[in-house]
């Protein structure tokens, strides 16, 4: 692992972000080299290359249909990039089924909401611990002994999620009755459930008003700092993205325009330019 | 010694067979193709309405025998033959128009499941109102066509399945003209696309839907009258709609060529596997020939031979 | 007043997952298992036995294993018929080749081969959904069902193409052929059921059911959670036959003790999963409750006119029923989709206000 984290460190020290933040290591968690992906004549992706280190909080911004959520698409196996290649913790991979990065730690949540509309909140997370659960169809199907004890403990950790994001009075409600915020909320829940190593938020905020999106960010910096969780979030609103975020990566037209901190980012004149538009001269 | 005779039976006789009677064999083509011309017609009203409304209408069978029940029932009552068909074709709009006062209209934004399988009982329903009314015994239909067979160059044609071909035919270009130069037809293409764009757009939901179950209807009336005035107006009409059903998996659900296309297929195919392998395995191979022919098409192309592909996103 | 959950309190997470969490609710269910065990067959007449209450209890089989695969996978099957004959035919198969063996035991190994060729036939399901697979499995019910009619073997050549239960003892009680009475059947058939719906209950409630349930919502969130679409659905369709063939077992077996492929036809499939559109689509209560429906309505349709002192045809009759189907089909799709088994729920919920609303 410290073999891909050495040069990494020094291309991210290229990008002005040399500045110790507070549980940032070194250790590159994730680094994704040279994606390039097209749906037929469409390049969503060109050459896209960054890392996320272990711990710290990664934004990916950019104007609309620059390539974000395809990006997050790539990282968790849903999309197969035509070219590059993505290290996860260490491990180079070219393909891989989002099966097989889910039960690496990869979770996810979506910019529209994917929840299961007719199960409710508490089935609706415990579907998060699936992967972790092993005992076999037989004591299922006696729900007895090891299988409910099984049950049981995933309870228990369901149970702390709940309580985490302080979802508790809706915990039999089906969730496609809960209104926008709180099935946001309770698609975090269901991603948190997996204790996932790395965190992809596609949105989160996306449509809330400023005291959901408030709660949120407090569940992102909580999430982040007592789990140790590594997130990568895509988000439109930049205050937020500003305050939240250790390294801020920004695509536009399927291409990386700059990485850096967030006050290197908010300084850069090709950002600016791409989210203000370019006059003609 | 058994298996090299059983592979020759299997893969090779027939194969013998069919070039040695080239004749025979062109017949039963022929006659493939045109029960292909029949099972297109009943595919065309499912997929009339599937592209207008996104509605799989499972009871287009149903309103096949239905269009078909009526129209014998009227003449059976002295109604001369212009008189039952203007009256069945107001009974059909009529239905149409109860279809979506009573059940559509409750049923916008459901999933595409629970459409379809209210369109399942929609099914029973018209059967058996059907049936009530018009009693369930076998019934001839004469249209006064002739069905006398003659022969060219050796075939053995008749008279019948060629006129039936050939209305098929004017029907489909009747309606692919309806569906691409017309208002209405722009409009149905819309509200397939999207229900609720197509309302903020000002286009009538329910006018739109009453048309098109007409239009429906009407072609089922059609295959109605030609596969009743062939084999006697009865209930096993509604079952040759489930015929059609494989005929739009090998077609696509959207596309009006595809049924052509896929009925003649499915026509032809199941015609030859009946007489060249037939015999091998006892007969009636009919009943399930064609749907593990879609079937196994299926997994290479599930989208149909001339259905849109579908890229799934999240 | 007297339906309340007030005061119950659950200390544990296990007190909380049980199937009935409300004490009425046990002592209800108790109750209901009481009288069908003791009080029915002591008290019923041959005919409420042999004409509503084991065909109830059968269809509510086959109505469980419907619901598996279309009320909680979200796989739209009409190859019930086809698997009910496997079942069937298998059974007799095996209990004529080796009749020493438990006859319980030919049931589940006739529902374990109807597993796995639900199995085959669900293999498409890798590439469609919807009404595309609802197709394809119309192959199933097809090709099975003139696999059964024309494959002598099947029927161990005999020549009216029947197969008929020959006699086989349980317990050293004559259970199936001419000579079982309908007491005994009926307990047979009640003791598979509640072993098999508790079966069922227990898989839904469970890791299974909520991968099911997963992949019915919605497919590709189910599959980037780490739930595998492909292996879930085979498993829903192989349980689903498994309840199929074991209910198609018991039909010819326990039921009607001789049958034909024609008492497997599509018309089969299609009462089946009216059944569970009626009962409740993802409810094990609702497939009971459908099946009650269904089997119920005709004969009363059948015994309503002559309590007016009318006569109806047979055919009219035959009509009348279709078109009532049809027509409860459609009502309670644009009504209440969750079906009766809804209804029973706010029932519940109404009454734990009874008889002070507010």
């Amino acid at each position: 692992m410290n073999e891909t984290a050495a040069p990494s460190n020094e291309e991210t020290n290229k990008n002005g972000s040399s500045d110790l933040e507070k549980n940032t290591t070194f250790e590159t968690l994730l680094e994704v080299h040279n994606i390039s992906l097209s749906f037929g004549g469409v390049h969503a992706l060109d050459e896209v290359s960054f890392d996320i280190r272990k711990g710290e909080i990664r934004a990916i911004i950019g104007p609309n249909g620059a390539g974000k959520s395809s990006m997050l698409n790539v990282i968790n196996g849903f999309y197969h990039p035509q070219k590059g290649s993505i290290t996860y913790k260490g491990n180079e991979r070219k393909k891989m089924s989002p099966q097989v990065a889910a039960s690496q730690g990869i979770a996810r949540t979506f910019q529209n909401i994917a929840l299961f509309r007719g199960m409710t909140t508490l089935d609706n997370i415990m579907t998060g611990r699936n992967l972790k659960m092993k005992k076999g169809i037989f004591w299922q199907m006696l729900h007895w002994g090891p299988a409910r004890n099984e049950e049981i403990h995933h309870r228990e950790i369901a149970e702390h999620v709940i309580d985490f994001l302080e979802i508790e009075p809706i915990r039999k409600t089906p969730v496609g009755r809960l209104p926008y915020g709180l099935q946001k909320r309770v698609e975090l829940g269901r991603a948190l459930a997996a204790q996932p190593d790395l965190l992809l938020l596609d949105e989160p905020m996306a449509g809330m008003n400023v005291e959901e999106k408030e709660d949120m960010c407090r569940f992102i910096i909580d999430v982040n700092e007592e789990f140790g969780t590594t997130i990568a979030l895509i988000e439109h609103d930049m205050g937020v993205v500003m305050d939240l975020s250790d390294r801020v990566v920004v695509l536009n037209y399927g291409k990386k325009i700059a990485d850096g901190t967030p006050d290197f980012v908010r300084a850069d004149q090709g950002v600016v330019d791409a989210y203000l538009g370019v006059s003609e001269k | 010694m058994e298996i090299i005779n059983f592979l020759n039976l299997v893969f090779l006789a027939p194969f013998v067979e069919m070039v040695s009677y080239p004749i025979f064999f062109s017949e039963v083509i022929i006659s493939g193709l045109l029960t292909g011309v029949m099972y297109s017609l009943v595919a065309l009203g499912f997929v009339l309405i599937f592209k207008a409304s996104g509605v799989f209408n499972f009871a287009q069978g149903a309103m096949v025998l239905f269009a078909a029940l009526t129209l014998v029932g009227l003449m059976e009552h002295g109604f001369p033959i212009w008189a039952a068909l203007i009256s069945t074709i107001i009974v059909l709009i009529a239905l149409a128009f109860v279809v979506e006062r009573f059940m559509l209209r409750y049923l916008i934004n459901q999933e595409d499941i629970i459409l379809f399988m209210a369109t399942i009982g929609l099914t029973f329903l018209i059967q058996g109102f059907g049936e009530t009314i018009w009693g369930s015994n076998v019934k001839p239909l004469d249209l006064g066509i002739p069905s006398e067979s003659f022969e060219v160059g050796g075939l053995l044609l008749n008279e019948f399945d060629l006129f039936a071909a050939g209305s098929g035919a004017i029907l489909v270009a009747v309606l692919a003209v309806f569906f691409h130069y017309t208002r209405i037809g722009r409009a149905l293409r819309a509200v397939a696309d999207d229900h609720q764009a197509a309302m903020a757009v000002g286009i009538p939901l329910k006018n739109i839907w009453i048309i098109v179950w007409s239009v429906a209807g009407f072609v089922g009336l059609v295959a109605g009258i030609m596969w009743g005035a062939k084999s006697g107006v009865q209930f096993s009409l509604s079952l040759i709609a489930l015929k059609a059903l494989p005929v739009l998996i090998l077609g696509g659900f959207t596309s009006v060529p595809g049924a052509i296309v896929g009925g003649l297929i499915i026509g032809v195919g199941e015609k030859i596997a009946e007489i060249y392998w037939g015999p091998l395995v006892g007969g009636a191979i009919e009943n399930w020939f064609a749907y593990v022919l879609a079937l196994a098409f299926l997994l290479f192309r599930p989208q149909g031979l001339f259905g849109e592909r579908i890229i799934e996103r999240v | 007043m007297f339906y309340r959950e007030t005061g119950q309190f659950k200390s544990s997470y296990k007190a909380d997952q049980a199937i009935f969490p409300l004490s009425q609710d046990r002592w209800f269910i108790l109750f209901l298992i009481i009288i069908a065990f003791l009080v029915i067959p002591l008290t019923a007449s041959e005919y409420l036995l042999q004409a509503v209450m084991i065909p109830l209890l059968i269809f509510s089989l086959a109505s469980i294993g419907l619901n598996l695969l279309v009320g909680y996978a979200g796989q739209l099957s009409l190859g019930t018929g086809g698997f009910m004959a496997v079942g069937a035919y298998m059974t007799y198969k095996l209990t004529t080749a080796f009749p020493e063996i438990n006859i319980i035991i030919v049931f589940i190994l006739a529902g374990l081969i109807s597993a796995c060729v639900g199995l085959l036939f669900g293999i498409p399901s890798l590439r469609i959904k919807g009404f595309y697979l609802a197709v394809a499995t119309l192959a199933s019910q097809f090709f099975l069902v003139w696999m059964f009619n024309k494959v002598a073997w099947f029927y161990n050549y005999n020549s009216s193409g029947t197969i008929t239960a020959p006699p086989r003892e349980l317990f050293g009680i004559t259970v199936t052929g001419p000579t079982a009475t309908a007491e005994t059947r009926y307990i047979v058939v009640l003791a598979i059921v509640c072993v098999f719906a508790l079966i069922a209950k227990n898989l839904v409630r469970g890791r299974l059911g909520r991968s099911w349930m997963a992949v019915r919502d919605m497919d590709i969130a189910a599959e980037i959670i780490g739930i595998r679409p492909f292996q879930t659905k085979l498993i829903a369709f192989s349980i689903s036959s498994f309840y199929c063939g074991l209910a198609g077992a018991l039909m010819v077996f326990l039921w009607l003790g001789s049958a034909e492929t024609e008492a497997f036809s599509i018309n089969e499939s299609f009462y089946v999963l009216f059944m569970i559109i009626i009962g409740g689509l993802g409810s094990i209560l609702g497939s009971f409750l459908g099946a009650t429906f269904i089997v119920c309505v005709p004969i009363l349709l059948t015994n309503a006119p002559q309590l007016f002192g009318l006569s109806m045809p047979i055919d009219l009759q035959k009509h009348i029923e279709i078109m009532l189907f049809g027509f409860l089909i459609v009502f309670f799709l644009i009504v209440e989709p969750h079906g009766l088994a809804r209804l029973w729920q706010i029932a519940k919920e109404k009454l734990r206000l009874w008889p002070f609303p507010y």
